[in-house]
C-alpha cells in the first residue's frame, strides 16, 4: 500500500480545514477596524474565543505531520520560507494574545485592537505568500534549501497573499452574519459581497498567471486530451462562485459559508493538479520526501483512531456555541 | 557551516523555548489544582472552593494562551532553524510530536474553550469533565515531548538508513527510551512545585495584607501541603535521575559535578570555579569521599572525569555545573520550607503574617528559576551534539546565514519581551487583587437544582 499517498491526501486534508476553520477568525481579525463601536469588536471577539485555539491546532497539525511523515519536505520548505514563516508566528503569537489581554485592561485595550488587527492580516497573508511561493517552485541540491532568501517575495507571491486576505475576510465576514445579534449582523452582507467578488477575481487571476509564469504547470493543464479531466475543476469554480452570489443576494449566511468553501476545495484541488505528485513543487515527490514505512503506519493507527474523535469533539464544542451571541455574552 | 550563524540558531532556540517553557510547566500543575477544587466544590458545596476555582481560572486563561502561541513558533522552528536535525530525526521524532498533537493539543484546545466559556451552557458535571480533560490534556502533552526530549538524550530503537536518517526499529523501546520514564516523573513533579509556590506566594501575600481573609488561608494551606508532600518526593526522583544520566550521558554528569579528573572515592564538589581552560577546579570547597558514596553507593567507588572522553564531546562545564547547583540549592530551600510550615501548623501559627509569609512570597517564582536552571542543566549538558552521541549541533543546523537568524531573533526578541512583558503585568495585577469579595456573603451551600448558581454564570466568573 502507498502509505505515503494516503498521508500527502491527510495533509492536505489538515491545511485545508485549518484555512477553512482559522480562516474564519484571521478575516475577523482583519475586518476588526471595520468595526462601528467597541461593543461590536467586543462581540466579534467573543464570537471566536471558545475555538480560534482548536482552530490555530490545525496548523500545528500542518507543521508537526509534515515534520513525521515528510521530514525532507519540511526541512527544505522551512528554510526556503524563512521569513514569511517568522513573520507569520509572530503575527499569530500578536493576535493569540490579545484575546485575553484586551479584557484585561481598559486603558491599553486599543493597543491589543491594533495587535489583533496586524497580527491576523500579517499571518493571513504570509500564509498567502507561502502558498504562492510553493506555486512558483523552490530550489533544492542534495537534501536541503539551494534557493535565495527572497525567492518567496515576487509579485505573484504577494498576489496569492493578497487573494488569501479577501478569502478569509469573506469566511470572517460569514461568521459574523451568522453569529452578531441581527441589526449588527445585516451589515456584513455588504461586506461579504465585496470581498467575495475580489475572491473570485483573484482566484481568476491565479488561474491564469499561473501556467504563463510556469511551463510544467502549463503543459500539464494544455496538454489534450489528458488534461480534459481537469476541466471539472474551472466548471466547478464557476458553479461555486455564481451560487455564492446567489446566497449573498437571498441572504443566506450559512449557504454562502458552505459554498466560500466549495470553493477553497476547488483551488486545493488545482493545487493538487498542477503539482501532483511533486509535495515540494517541482523539487521533491511525496515519495522521495516520505519518512519510512515504519513511521509513516505507526502515525496512521493512531491518526486513524484520533482523528475522528477529534472531528467529534471540535464538533462538539462548536455546537456548544451555537447561536447568535447575545450582547451581554463573553466571559469577562 | 559558520560558527556564528550556529551560535545565533542556538540561542535563538534557547530564548524561544526558555520563554516557552514557563507557560506549560505552569498550566500543568494549575491545571490540575483547577480541576481538583472543582471537584472539591462539586464534593462539599462548599462555596470557597468555586470562589478559588473562579479566581485562578483567569490567570490560567492568560497564562494558557501565552503558552499555545509561544509553542505553535517551536512547531516550526526545528524546520526554519534546525533542518538537517529534521531531516534526520524526522522518521522517529516527528510522529511522537505528531501524537502530541493529536492526543494532547486537540483535547486542550477543544475542552479549554468549554471550561473558559461554557460553564452556563453545559451544566456543573460537564464542565467538570472538561476541566479534568484539560488537566489530562497538560498531562499527555508533557508526555509526549518529554518523551522526545528524552530520546535526543538517550536515543533507543533505532538504525539508520543509508541516506543517514535515524528510522525506527522498535518503537516502544523510542518511546520509552532510558532517560524517559525518570525525566517524567522529575517535570511533572516540578510542575506541581511551580504552581504551588505561585500559590503559595499569592496567598502568603493576601494574609499579611489581611490575616483573616479565608480564601487566601485556603489557598495558601493546600499550596503548602502540596510542597511539604512533593518536594521530598521530587529530591528522591531527581537522584533517581542523576543516576540514570550517571549511566548513559557520564560525561554531563561529570560536567554537573564538576569533576575533570577520573576518581576513586571522589569528593562532592559544593563550590568551586571551574576553568575549562586548565580543566580544573579552582577554589573549590568539597565533602571527600560523598560524591562516589552517593552516585555508586560505594564510599571508594569509581567516578568518571571529564579526562575520561575526547576532548571534541565535554559540554561547557561552567554553565552546566552552576546551573545544576542553582536548581539542587532551590530544591533544598523548598524542603527547608516545606518541613517549615509542618511546625508551623502544629503551633496553630500557619495564617499569622511573619517573616515566613514574606520568604514564600519571594519564593513565589522560585519553581520557574529552578525549572529553568534543570532544563539549562540538561541541555547544555547534551552538547555538543542535539541527539546525543550521535548528531553534532554543528551538524544539525539549517544552511540559513548569520544576517538572516540575527534579524529573525532580534524581532523574537522585541516582540517577546513586548508581548511577555505585558502578559506578566496583567498576571500580577490579577494575582495582587484579593480572592475573596467580602461584600458577598459565602454561601455555605449549593442552591438545589438544575440551574446553575449565579455565582458561576459565566457573565460573573471573571470580572475585569
Amino acid at each position: 500500500m502507498d502509505y505515503a499517498l494516503i498521508w500527502y491526501g491527510l495533509i492536505g486534508l489538515a491545511v485545508l480545514i485549518y484555512v477553512v476553520l482559522d480562516g474564519f477568525d484571521l478575516g475577523i481579525g482583519v475586518l476588526f477596524p471595520n468595526a462601528k463601536s467597541e461593543g461590536e469588536r467586543d462581540l466579534m471577539m467573543n464570537s471566536i474565543a471558545p475555538v480560534w485555539d482548536g482552530n490555530e491546532t490545525w496548523l500545528v497539525l500542518g507543521g508537526g505531520g509534515l515534520f513525521a511523515v515528510f521530514p525532507l519536505a519540511y526541512a527544505v520548505v522551512m528554510p526556503a520560507l524563512y521569513a514569511p514563516l517568522t513573520i507569520m508566528l509572530l503575527g499569530l503569537v500578536l493576535r493569540g494574545v490579545s484575546f485575553e489581554y484586551r479584557f484585561r485592561t481598559k486603558r491599553g485595550k486599543f493597543i491589543w485592537d491594533i495587535a489583533f488587527f496586524l497580527g491576523s492580516f500579517g499571518a493571513a497573508l504570509m500564509q498567502g505568500v507561502m502558498l504562492g511561493a510553493m506555486l512558483q517552485g523552490i530550489e533544492i541540491s542534495g537534501r536541503s534549501y539551494a534557493g535565495g532568501w527572497f525567492d518567496w517575495l515576487t509579485p505573484f507571491t504577494l498576489f496569492c497573499g493578497l487573494a488569501t486576505v479577501c478569502a478569509y475576510i469573506l469566511l470572517g465576514a460569514c461568521w459574523l452574519i451568522i453569529k452578531l445579534p441581527e441589526e449588527l449582523a445585516s451589515r456584513y452582507y455588504r461586506i461579504a459581497k465585496r470581498w467575495a467578488v475580489a475572491l473570485v477575481l483573484s482566484i481568476l487571476v491565479v488561474s491564469v498567471w499561473l501556467p504563463l509564469h510556469n511551463p510544467i504547470v502549463s503543459e500539464r493543464w494544455f496538454s489534450f486530451p489528458n488534461s480534459i479531466l481537469y476541466y471539472a475543476l474551472p466548471i466547478l469554480a464557476v458553479l461555486c462562485s455564481w451560487q455564492l452570489f446567489r446566497a449573498l443576494k437571498l441572504y443566506q449566511a450559512v449557504r454562502t459559508y458552505l459554498l466560500a468553501m466549495g470553493l477553497f476545495l476547488v483551488s486545493a484541488m488545482g493545487f493538487a493538479v498542477s503539482t501532483f505528485p511533486y509535495l515540494v513543487p517541482f523539487a521533491l515527490t511525496y515519495q522521495q520526501a516520505a519518512a519510512p514505512d515504519s513511521s509513516l503506519k505507526f502515525l496512521l493507527v493512531g491518526t486513524a483512531v484520533l482523528l475522528p474523535m477529534i472531528i467529534a469533539y471540535s464538533g462538539y464544542a462548536y455546537w456548544v456555541f451555537r447561536g447568535k451571541l447575545k450582547h451581554d455574552e463573553g466571559y469577562h | 557551516m559558520d560558527t556564528l550563524a550556529i551560535d545565533l540558531a542556538r540561542f535563538q532556540f534557547a530564548f524561544t523555548v526558555a520563554f516557552h517553557i514557563i507557560f506549560p510547566s505552569f498550566t500543568i500543575g494549575l491545571a490540575s489544582y483547577l480541576a481538583v477544587l472543582e471537584g472539591l466544590w462539586l464534593k462539599t458545596g462548599k462555596e470557597k472552593y468555586i470562589q478559588l476555582y473562579k479566581y485562578w481560572i483567569k490567570i490560567f486563561a492568560i497564562s494558557f494562551g501565552m503558552g499555545v502561541v509561544s509553542g505553535i513558533v517551536l512547531s516550526y522552528q526545528f524546520g526554519t532553524n534546525w533542518s538537517v536535525f529534521a531531516d534526520k530525526t524526522g522518521p522517529i521524532l516527528g510522529p511522537l510530536m505528531g501524537y502530541e498533537v493529536l492526543s494532547a493539543f486537540f483535547l486542550e484546545a477543544g475542552f479549554l474553550g468549554v471550561m473558559l466559556f461554557g460553564m452556563s451552557r453545559v451544566g456543573k458535571k460537564l464542565h467538570f469533565a472538561s476541566t479534568c480533560i484539560v488537566a489530562f490534556g497538560t498531562f499527555l502533552s508533557a508526555f509526549w515531548i518529554l518523551s522526545v526530549n528524552s530520546w535526543m538524550q538517550t536515543p533507543a530503537g533505532y538504525a539508520i538508513n543509508e541516506v543517514g536518517q535515524f528510522i525506527p526499529e522498535d518503537w516502544f523501546a523510542v518511546v520509552f527510551n532510558p532517560s524517559f520514564p525518570y525525566r517524567l516523573v522529575h517535570m511533572l513533579l516540578a510542575s506541581y512545585l511551580t504552581t504551588a509556590f505561585v500559590v503559595a506566594a499569592v496567598g502568603a501575600y493576601h494574609l499579611i495584607k489581611a490575616p483573616h481573609n479565608p480564601l487566601a488561608k485556603t489557598m495558601f494551606s493546600m499550596a503548602l501541603w502540596m510542597i511539604t508532600i512533593v518536594t521530598p518526593l521530587q529530591i528522591i526522583a531527581g537522584d533517581f535521575h542523576g543516576l540514570n544520566t550517571l549511566e548513559h550521558q557520564p560525561a554531563k554528569l561529570a560536567a554537573m559535578e564538576g569533576h575533570y579528573q577520573t576518581h576513586k572515592g571522589a569528593p562532592l564538589i559544593l563550590f568551586g570555579i571551574p576553568d575549562d581552560e586548565a580543566k580544573q577546579m579552582n577554589y573549590q570547597v568539597a565533602i571527600p569521599k560523598l560524591g562516589s558514596l552517593i552516585l555508586t553507593h560505594d564510599l571508594n567507588g569509581e567516578l568518571k572525569g571529564l579526562d575520561a572522553f575526547s576532548e571534541t564531546d565535554h559540554p561547557p562545564v561552567s554553565i552546566v555545573f552552576w546551573s545544576f547547583r542553582v536548581m539542587v540549592g532551590i530544591g533544598f530551600a523548598m524542603l527547608v520550607i516545606g518541613l517549615f510550615s509542618l511546625w508551623l501548623r502544629k503551633k496553630d501559627k500557619l495564617y499569622q503574617p511573619s517573616l515566613f509569609h514574606r520568604l514564600c512570597v519571594a519564593f513565589g517564582p522560585a519553581g520557574f528559576i529552578a525549572i529553568l536552571a534543570g532544563w539549562i542543566t540538561t541541555e547544555v549538558g547534551r552538547q555538543p551534539f542535539t541527539v546525543y552521541g550521535l548528531l553534532r549541533t554543528a551538524d544539525s543546523a539549517s544552511p540559513i546565514d548569520a544576517t538572516a537568524i540575527s534579524t529573525s531573533l532580534i524581532a523574537f526578541i522585541v516582540v517577546y519581551f513586548c508581548v511577555f512583558g505585558a502578559g506578566f503585568f496583567y498576571l500580577l495585577r490579577l494575582m495582587r487583587k484579593s480572592p475573596t469579595r467580602y461584600e458577598e456573603p459565602l454561601e455555605p451551600r449549593l442552591p438545589e437544582g438544575e440551574n446553575v448558581p449565579a455565582a458561576i454564570h459565566p457573565n460573573r466568573l471573571t470580572e475585569r
